[in-house]
This record gives C-alpha cells, sequence and structure tokens, in this order.
C-alpha cells in the first residue's frame, strides 16, 4: 500500500455558529432540568453568601458578647447565640466561606493528581497502569473518611491537613475514571489517525484525550465537592479539621452539641447550611450528569 | 468459580499487603520524632527511647516492617500504649458493638430501602414516588452526624422516647457471652433486657443507615423500573397475574442483583460512618475506639483499628463479588 498523505480540511465556518455548540446544547438541556436548576440555584446563594460574607454579616465571628450567651433568635440575632455569645447568623455567613473553599479546592487537588496518575496509567500501560492501578485499589481499600481520619492523625488537626486528607482520599475516583476513559479513547481511529500524521503523545493528551475526558469529570467533580464538603464537616465534628474560633460548620456542631437542649438552635441551623449546600451539589451533580453523560446514569 | 475465587484471592494479596504498608507508615509519617508527638514535649529522654525501644523505631524500617508482618500473621496486633493491654484483647468486645450496629443499621437500610424502591417503580409518578425519591436525596445528603443530634433531641430529649446514648442501661449490665448484646439477651432469655438493647439500637441504627437507605431505594427504583418494562413481565401480567406477585415473585429477583451490590458496598461504608455516628451515640464501638486512640495518640491502637476495619471492608467487598457471581448466571468469570 502506498503513502497515503492526509490533508484535513477544517469545516468552514458557519456563521452564528456559537449560538449552538455542544456546551450551549447541554445548557439548554440543564436549563430544562428543574432538580438541577434547584440545585445550581442553592449553590449561587451559598457562593454569593460566602463571597459577600463581611458586607451581610451584621457581626464579626469572632465577635463575643458574653451577657448574651446562648440567646434564642430574636430580631437582634436571627439565628441565635451560642455559648460565648457570637452571632450564629454570621458565623452560619463565614462558614460558607470555609466549606465552599475546602468542597472547591480539595476535588481540584484530587482532580489534577488524579487525572495525571489516570493519564499516566492509561496511556503507558504496562508496569506503569500495573503500579497505579495498585496504588488505587489499595487506597480505595480504605473507608474514606477513615483513610482522611489516619492521615490527619499522622499531619495534625487543621482545616489545612483536612483538605490535604480529603484531597488524598479521592484521588482514586478521579484517577480510574480518567484512566478508563483514556483506555477507550486510545483505540479510537482518530487517535491512530493523529499518531500517523505524527502528533507527539504530549500533544494527542493536550488536544484530543484531555478534552475528551472533560465531561465525566465535570460530573465526578461536582458529586465530589458535596462529599468533600461532607467529610470536611466530619472532621470539624471530630476536632480534626477547622480549629476555633474558625466558624467551621462540624466544628460548630461539635461545640454546641452539650448545648442542645437549652439551645437547640446552635446545632440546627449548621447542620441545615451543611445539608443544603451538599444538596445543591448533589442535584447539580446529578442534572449534569443526565446532561453531558447520559450513558452514567445508574 | 472456584477458579474465579482463587483469581480474586490472588489479586487481593498485593492490596492486603499494600494496606499494611500504609497502616504500618502511619506512625513514621508523623512529622518530626514520633517518641516525642506520642509523649508530649515535657517528657524525658529516658521514657521516649523506652518507647522508641517498645516500637521499635530505632531499627531500621525494613526490619520494622518485616517485625510488623511477622507480628500480625502471628496474630499480635500491638500493645496500646494508653491502657498497656494488648490490642487483640483489648479491641474484641469494640469489634461485637460495631458489627452490631452495623449489622443493625443495614437491616434497617435493606428493609426500608428495598421497599421504598419497589413502590415507587411500581406507582411511578405517584405522590409517594415524588416523596420518598425527595427523602431518598435529601438522605444522600445528609451529615449523618448532624441527623443523629436532630434525633436525640427529637427522640430522646424532647419525647424521652428511647435512649439518647451507650449500648445498655449502666445499671443492668448484660452478661456478654458473644460481646453481641442482641444474641447474649437472647441465649439468656432475658426478654426484658433485650427490648432495653433493641431501644438502644434504634436511633443510632437509624442515623448510620439513612445514607445507605436512601441509596439502595434510588438503586431498587431505578432498577425496577427497568426490568418493569422487559417482555418477561409484559407476559406475565398478560397471563392475569397479579400485580402483587408481577413485582414480587418475577420483577424483584432479576432487579435485585444490581441493588444487592449496592448494598454490599453500602456495608462497608457503614464502617467508616461508624466512627461518626458511635462518637454521637456513646457506643463503644471501633469507630470510637479509634477515635479516643486519636485523641490520646495512642498510635498502635489507630494503626490496628484501621488495618482491622479496613479488612472487614476488602472482605466484605470481595463476598459481594462472589455473591453477585453465585446469583447472576448470565455473569461469566472464565
Amino acid at each position: 500500500m502506498g503513502q497515503a498523505s492526509i490533508h484535513a480540511t477544517p469545516p468552514a465556518a458557519v456563521p452564528g455558529d456559537k449560538v449552538s455548540g455542544p456546551w450551549r446544547d447541554a445548557w439548554n438541556a440543564f436549563r430544562k432540568n428543574k432538580t438541577a436548576m434547584l440545585g445550581l440555584g442553592i449553590i449561587v446563594f451559598f457562593v454569593l453568601i460566602a463571597l459577600l460574607a463581611p458586607l451581610i454579616a451584621p457581626y464579626g465571628f469572632k465577635d463575643q458578647e458574653l451577657v448574651n450567651r446562648l440567646k434564642a433568635p430574636s430580631g437582634d440575632h436571627w439565628f441565635g447565640t451560642d455559648d460565648l455569645g457570637r452571632d450564629m447568623f454570621t458565623r452560619i455567613i463565614y462558614g460558607a466561606r470555609i466549606s465552599l473553599w475546602v468542597g472547591f479546592f480539595s476535588v481540584i487537588g484530587s482532580i489534577i493528581a488524579g487525572t495525571f496518575l489516570g493519564v499516566l496509567a492509561g496511556f503507558y500501560g504496562k508496569w506503569i497502569d500495573m503500579l497505579i492501578s495498585r496504588l488505587f485499589d489499595i487506597l480505595l481499600a480504605f473507608p474514606s473518611i477513615l483513610l482522611a481520619i489516619a492521615i490527619v492523625a499522622i499531619l495534625g488537626p487543621s482545616l489545612q491537613n483536612a483538605l490535604y486528607a480529603i484531597a488524598i482520599v479521592n484521588i482514586p475516583s478521579y484517577g480510574r475514571l480518567v484512566r478508563a476513559k483514556v483506555l477507550s479513547l486510545k483505540s479510537e481511529e482518530y487517535i491512530t489517525a493523529a499518531r500517523a500524521i505524527g502528533m507527539t503523545n504530549t500533544r494527542i493528551l493536550l488536544t484530543h484525550i484531555l478534552p475528551n475526558s472533560l465531561t465525566p469529570i465535570i460530573v465526578q467533580g461536582t458529586l465530589g465537592i458535596a462529599t468533600a464538603i461532607i467529610e470536611a464537616a466530619a472532621l470539624g465534628f471530630l476536632g480534626l479539621g477547622a480549629q476555633p474560633p474558625d466558624p467551621e460548620w462540624g466544628k460548630m456542631l461539635s461545640d454546641s452539641r452539650q448545648f442542645i437542649q437549652k439551645a437547640p438552635w446552635t446545632v440546627v441551623f449548621p447542620g441545615l447550611s451543611i445539608m443544603l449546600t451538599v444538596l445543591g451539589f448533589n442535584l447539580m451533580g446529578d442534572g449534569l450528569r443526565d446532561v453531558l453523560d447520559p450513558r452514567m446514569k445508574n | 468459580m472456584n477458579s474465579y475465587l482463587l483469581k480474586r484471592i490472588m489479586v487481593l494479596i498485593p492490596v492486603l499487603i499494600g494496606m499494611t504498608i500504609i497502616v504500618f507508615s502511619i506512625i513514621h509519617a508523623i512529622p518530626g520524632d514520633p517518641a516525642e508527638t506520642i509523649l508530649g514535649q515535657k517528657a524525658t529522654e529516658q521514657s521516649k527511647q523506652a518507647l522508641r525501644e517498645q516500637l521499635g523505631l530505632d531499627k531500621p524500617w525494613l526490619q520494622q516492617y518485616f517485625n510488623y508482618m511477622g507480628d500480625l500473621l502471628q496474630g499480635d496486633l500491638g500493645t496500646s500504649i494508653r491502657t498497656k493491654t494488648p490490642i487483640a484483647k483489648e479491641i474484641m468486645p469494640y469489634l461485637a458493638a460495631t458489627l452490631e450496629l452495623t449489622a443493625a443499621s443495614m437491616l434497617f437500610a435493606t428493609i426500608v430501602g428495598v421497599n421504598a424502591g419497589i413502590l415507587s417503580a411500581w406507582r411511578q409518578n405517584s405522590w409517594f414516588d415524588y416523596t420518598a425519591m425527595v427523602i431518598a436525596l435529601i438522605g444522600v445528603s445528609m451529615p449523618i452526624f448532624w441527623l443523629g443530634l436532630m434525633e436525640q433531641l427529637l427522640f430522646a430529649l424532647k419525647l424521652h422516647w428511647l435512649p439518647s446514648i451507650g449500648r445498655m442501661d449502666q445499671r443492668n449490665p448484660v452478661e456478654s457471652i458473644t460481646n453481641l448484646y442482641v444474641i447474649d439477651t437472647i441465649i439468656a432469655g432475658q426478654w426484658g433486657q433485650l427490648w432495653t438493647v433493641i431501644k438502644h439500637l434504634i436511633l443510632p441504627s437509624i442515623a448510620l443507615g439513612t445514607i445507605p437507605m436512601a441509596i439502595i431505594a434510588r438503586m431498587t427504583r431505578s432498577s425496577m423500573l427497568e426490568v418493569m418494562n422487559s417482555d418477561y413481565i409484559r407476559t406475565a401480567k398478560a397471563k392475569g397475574m397479579s400485580q402483587f406477585l408481577v413485582v414480587y415473585k418475577h420483577a424483584l429477583k432479576n432487579a435485585l442483583i444490581p441493588v444487592l451490590t449496592v448494598i454490599g458496598l453500602q456495608t462497608g461504608a457503614l464502617l467508616g460512618g461508624a466512627v461518626l455516628t458511635e462518637t454521637i451515640f456513646a457506643w463503644p464501638g471501633v469507630g470510637r475506639y479509634i477515635f479516643e486512640a486519636i485523641s490520646s495518640r495512642d498510635y498502635p491502637v489507630i494503626q490496628t483499628g484501621i488495618l482491622i476495619i479496613a479488612f472487614i471492608f476488602v472482605l466484605i467487598n470481595l463476598l459481594v463479588d462472589l455473591l453477585y457471581a453465585a446469583i447472576d448466571p448470565r455473569i461469566n468469570y472464565k
């Protein structure tokens, strides 16, 4: 067979093409999904609260008024006060910053590390794949919260270390996803074609494989933020995450536990906030999955 | 099947070895001097040296690991720094308490989850379906430690229906034989005590079982919906079989296969969640045992506790895989 030269002619740009496209279509489908939009609404609400915290919060989150200890919700203190007389509403608002920050950045960390390892394993195969896949198996052999506890027990309790721990324990879920995607893409004809025209591995990875692995990562990442927020709150609750006086929701719950009967509002509001935020990310993640990756359903 | 079992166990060996390396490394990964971290800054050099010798930290790393593995294989799980008791002996009652709690939680999650899923699919788009699925959605988003606190607030502190903490009435302790109190009280024929034990189990097992319940309900629903649309169900309906029999006898059998996997995986996940539930309900299980060890920097207990839970987790996953292969003839594991 003679050598064939490949001349790829890009299709001529259609005027107004920007209006339609895979992302645009996805957004249109997403918009029709009511529960997903509700999730997005909840997330936007908490993000706004977090960003505007200094403007919205009526008090400082460290401000103590010892005369007003454990006061029930009122006009002055919408969500009541805690055992040090701090305004619960203010602390919940600032708490949104911490939870979203940990949720978002731990997931970004897991995605970066997971993608790197997943690509290495899937693309280069052989012993690298063996090694990385076994590492994932081992990490997945621990219940995630327990592994996070172990990591914090080593590094010492702090919000920063809780974030690292959560990022580390979730690496395998992204790594496996990317690896599987790379493996399936690798045998696609257009990758073979790209190789045939002499594209380097790095370029194939960057221009073909990674962009095509993006959708499952986005879906998993959105659901992953929900998990990460709960894990961070759990570590905070166990005293292994945020430290006082940081207004972290999980830590607020454990600090107020002993007053549950006398001042239930100190326990009700932080928990509700965790639940709502997590619900928002779960709803949005489910919606994104339906829109971006229908095959992943169930 | 046997060759599959063998292959599956062979794959597990590197995972188990990897697990021991990770757990073994916990103590070595502590930044700075582990002996000082454990004993505190005020400890004398003499006591620190004694601890290093006790934990074998003064030997080369590889030798330490092989000693550790040798001890593990002989059933020596180390000694608690705090209580100076062998962990293998100390951990048994804690382990039994956790097993009892996880079993009760899973029982709750399976019975409620599977039935809610079936009814939801059967009456698709009815108010029951919507309500059940909204509850399931909230359930998966629920921080279980908060759910536990809310249960305590409502059912123990406000309504006084159920005890808020512990496994048993302290004034009337159960004479432990297996350390599984439900079984112990049945063996002893102490029905009053059995009721007290069950009452103590209700709140923590609902807290721990809620997330798996929600996941099982969602899985059962979608799996049932898929099966209900298949030809053999249409045939069963066409020959005039009652709805109930079609759903529970024909559809459920096939729909349960993926559900079973979820049940198994969730059982493993419960072991992690147990740390939180046990802390809230002062349940004397492995989770609390590990948590207390963290507070007192009892690293051998942390290591062993985590290893045991991870080991049970892996074992459950193996069993699920095997069960899956056994009940679904379509799966070919050659």
